[in-house]
């Protein structure tokens, strides 16, 4: 604690007690009365909101709100007073704390301020029901009247969409309000793909808990199960072994580059520039056929497990993969200069979209989302965990926060993951893969990732015999949707898909 | 502009490069869809995707149907964007229960004969996700399905062989 900033001091003030819970993560109780207090005092010395969940521990219910800065996090940690089941609302602070506030009263019944409209129930439960705490009574969803925000005027329309929409992407609900072609308002209606992933991950073995965590966004299976095993290593105190820490770090900045080929090319195929499309997707689909002939899966799912990973590289693969770099690095310089040289494609790119520095700042984004408007948000740059603090990680950083900007951010990151793809070949160390796992006992843990898009944080509580007994994964995507909202007003409903596609936010990752 | 014209006609070139690793099998699966679909569909097949509830793993996949690789266009089967222009519909997750009335209305509103396939673990039997208070489990469920195409995810080319299975199963019956 002597050499914590002075800001975290200030705020454990607050706290009836605290402790660190693990290197820069400190866990501070507070009492219910100074709920309300602590969102002005932590917003004033402008900690970023990184999210909010709820958990029952020895049937008292608690809340835990995650503030992060500098790569410091804190957790704080309150237990609505009896018969109130709530706390004050902190969403009028953190605008981004609304909707994790209605999820956690949604599933837990903790109640946040006087309004609590549905966000993850959708009616499908009676709304005095919380399924992660009781068993609920499923009934017909029904046409439940969503209470969607109107826009009026003379010529003022609504265009809704979805949730089944008219690509192969996942299912929401979009509601535009539009005069003539402007988007004035969208407002996003999420939560069809809730599954119960934090209902199904309490009473499993840490083991059985990473295929859960594979699966909370596919497209981050690396990140996420990752963060998972980081969570529960960090609560048992273990470390992952020499060599599965840099495969771990080999595996993410892999699945980095994939989802970035498919963005690029997705973005420039939604404004009709085929030609890029069509490049990005054959490197992707080459960079996916040799994940799938080295670690057997072409999305590299459960190749992380608890204490380490599931896969190992011989000399063989090393060549392999060192070839398969050299030509990628090769065919992706070929390409990349065209997107940015050709005026046509650049012209519909730019000042599209735009998120300014502050909105980004309010909204507490991160990943490409942050760093295309200028907000230096690198997990593995402020938070340099193995394999990153033997490589350092500049963020790639752009001011204009518009499509072009996301595309540039994730263009200078494709270059510079492959450069680092190779030093970390260079520094795999021999040794096991795995650390043995130790037996269970009670205890906690946050893992912190930076996935491909963005910070990822998870919180893991182990009960008495070392069973998950709390999950809560929280992607970068519960930050980037409310930035979609703010980003596409002003522009035409027709920008709309490239605006979505440059922020890419993951249904499945937040609907949970 | 006469540089970039030079790079993209050169990129152009390779990017024409014949399918590797599977190009055997995707010609072979690819040439019976066709036959298959010149018999029954007039020469192509509509197909309409519905996510139920997954994860996004096998949109992913479908999607790279799509690439110079697979170029599943190249047999005649092709998405759509409304299930009224569909003559088979292919579900993916395990359906959960805020998806499944937007599951059925979308059944619905596709013309007869009409086929559903089920792609991945999730979508024939629920997978991980099983059936919770929040998820019915498989597609059949909700819709009769026709073919099931397991995997997590399927890759691509097993995805294309449940479309040659979906038309085999639709000649059947």
């Amino acid at each position: 604690m002597n050499n914590s900033p002075a800001w975290l001091q200030e705020l454990s003030a607050w706290g009836t007690s605290s402790r660190m819970l693990q290197d820069r993560i400190l866990l501070v109780t507070v009492a219910p009365e100074h709920w309300a207090q602590l969102a002005p005092e932590a917003s004033v010395r402008q900690l970023r909101f990184a999210g909010l969940w709820a958990d029952v521990r020895d049937e008292k219910l608690e809340v835990n709100a995650c503030l992060a800065r500098d790569g410091w996090y804190v957790l704080l940690r309150a237990t609505p007073l009896d018969g109130t089941m709530g706390l004050p609302s902190w969403a009028r602070w953190y605008p981004a704390a609304d909707r994790m506030q209605r999820h956690a009263h949604d599933l837990w019944g903790v109640r946040f301020g006087e309004c609590n409209p549905p966000w993850t129930r959708h009616g499908a439960w009676k709304a005095d029901e919380a399924p992660l705490r009781t068993p609920v009574t499923p009934q017909e969803r029904g046409r439940d009247r969503y209470p969607f925000a109107t826009f009026s005027g003379e010529g003022v329309y609504e265009i809704p969409v979805g949730p089944v929409h008219a690509g192969i992407i996942e299912p929401g609900h979009f509601r535009f309000s539009v005069a003539g072609e402007d988007i004035l308002g969208l407002e996003e209606r999420l939560g069809y793909v809730h599954k119960g992933i934090e209902w199904l991950a309490c009473g499993r073995k840490p083991a059985a808990l990473l295929p859960l965590a594979s699966r909370v966004s596919a497209d981050s299976t690396v990140a996420h199960s990752w963060a998972a095993a980081l969570a529960l290593e960090c609560a048992l105190g273990i470390a992952p072994t020499a060599r599965g820490v840099v495969l771990r770090g080999f595996l993410a900045e892999r699945e980095r580059i994939a989802n970035h080929l498919g963005d690029v090319g997705a973005i420039c195929g939604d404004v009709g520039f085929a030609f890029a499309k069509m490049q990005c997707s054959r490197l992707r689909e080459e960079w996916l056929r040799c994940q799938h002939g080295i670690f057997g899966h072409r999305l590299l799912m459960d190749c992380i497990a608890p204490g380490g990973v599931a896969v190992d590289l011989d000399a063989g693969h090393i060549r392999l993969l060192r070839a398969n770099h050299r030509d990628m690095l090769q065919r992706w310089q070929n390409i990349a200069p065209i997107l940015t040289d050709y005026p046509p494609l650049q012209d519909r790119l730019l000042n599209t979209g735009r998120l300014s520095t502050v909105a980004a700042r309010g909204l507490g984004v991160s990943g490409y989302l942050a760093r295309a408007s200028g907000l230096s948000l690198d997990v593995r740059h402020d938070r340099p965990q193995p394999p990153y603090d033997r490589h350092p990680v500049q963020p790639c950083l752009q001011q204009r926060g518009d499509v072009a900007a996301r595309l540039q951010v994730r263009m200078a990151e494709i270059s510079a993951s492959v450069r680092l793809l190779d030093a970390l070949l260079d520094d795999l160390p021999p040794g096991p893969i795995q650390e043995p796992w130790p037996p269970g006992m009670a205890a906690e843990g946050v893992g912190v990732v930076e996935g491909f898009r963005g910070e990822i944080v998870t919180h893991v509580r182990l009960d008495d015999q070392g069973n998950v007994a709390r999950f809560f994964p929280r992607d970068p995507s519960w930050f980037a949707w409310p930035a979609l909202e703010v980003l596409v007003g002003g522009n035409i409903v027709a920008d709309f898909p490239v605006c979505n596609k440059s922020v890419n936010a993951s249904y499945s990752g937040c609907d949970l | 502009m006469i540089r970039i014209l030079r790079t993209i006609l050169s990129n152009t070139t390779c990017t024409d490069a014949p399918p590797q690793l599977d190009a055997h099998a995707l010609e072979q699966a690819g040439i019976a869809v066709r036959r298959m679909l010149d018999a029954q569909c007039r020469a192509s097949l509509a197909i309409r995707q519905v996510d139920a509830g997954s994860c996004n793993g096998c949109e992913l996949e479908i999607g790279a149907l799509e690439n110079p690789y697979h170029d599943l266009e190249r047999f005649g089967v092709r998405f759509v964007a409304s299930p009224r222009h569909a003559d088979a519909l292919l579900v993916t997750g395990p359906v959960s229960r805020h998806m499944a009335e937007a599951l059925l209305r979308t059944w619905d509103a596709m013309a007869e004969p009409r086929l559903v396939i089920a792609a991945g673990d999730c979508a024939c039997n629920g997978g991980l996700f099983g059936t919770s208070y929040a998820s019915l489990g498989g597609v059949d469920q909700v819709i009769p399905v026709d073919v099931f195409i397991p995997g997590c995810p399927p890759p691509p080319e097993r995805l294309l062989l449940g479309i040659l299975a979906a038309m085999g199963r639709h000649v059947r019956a």
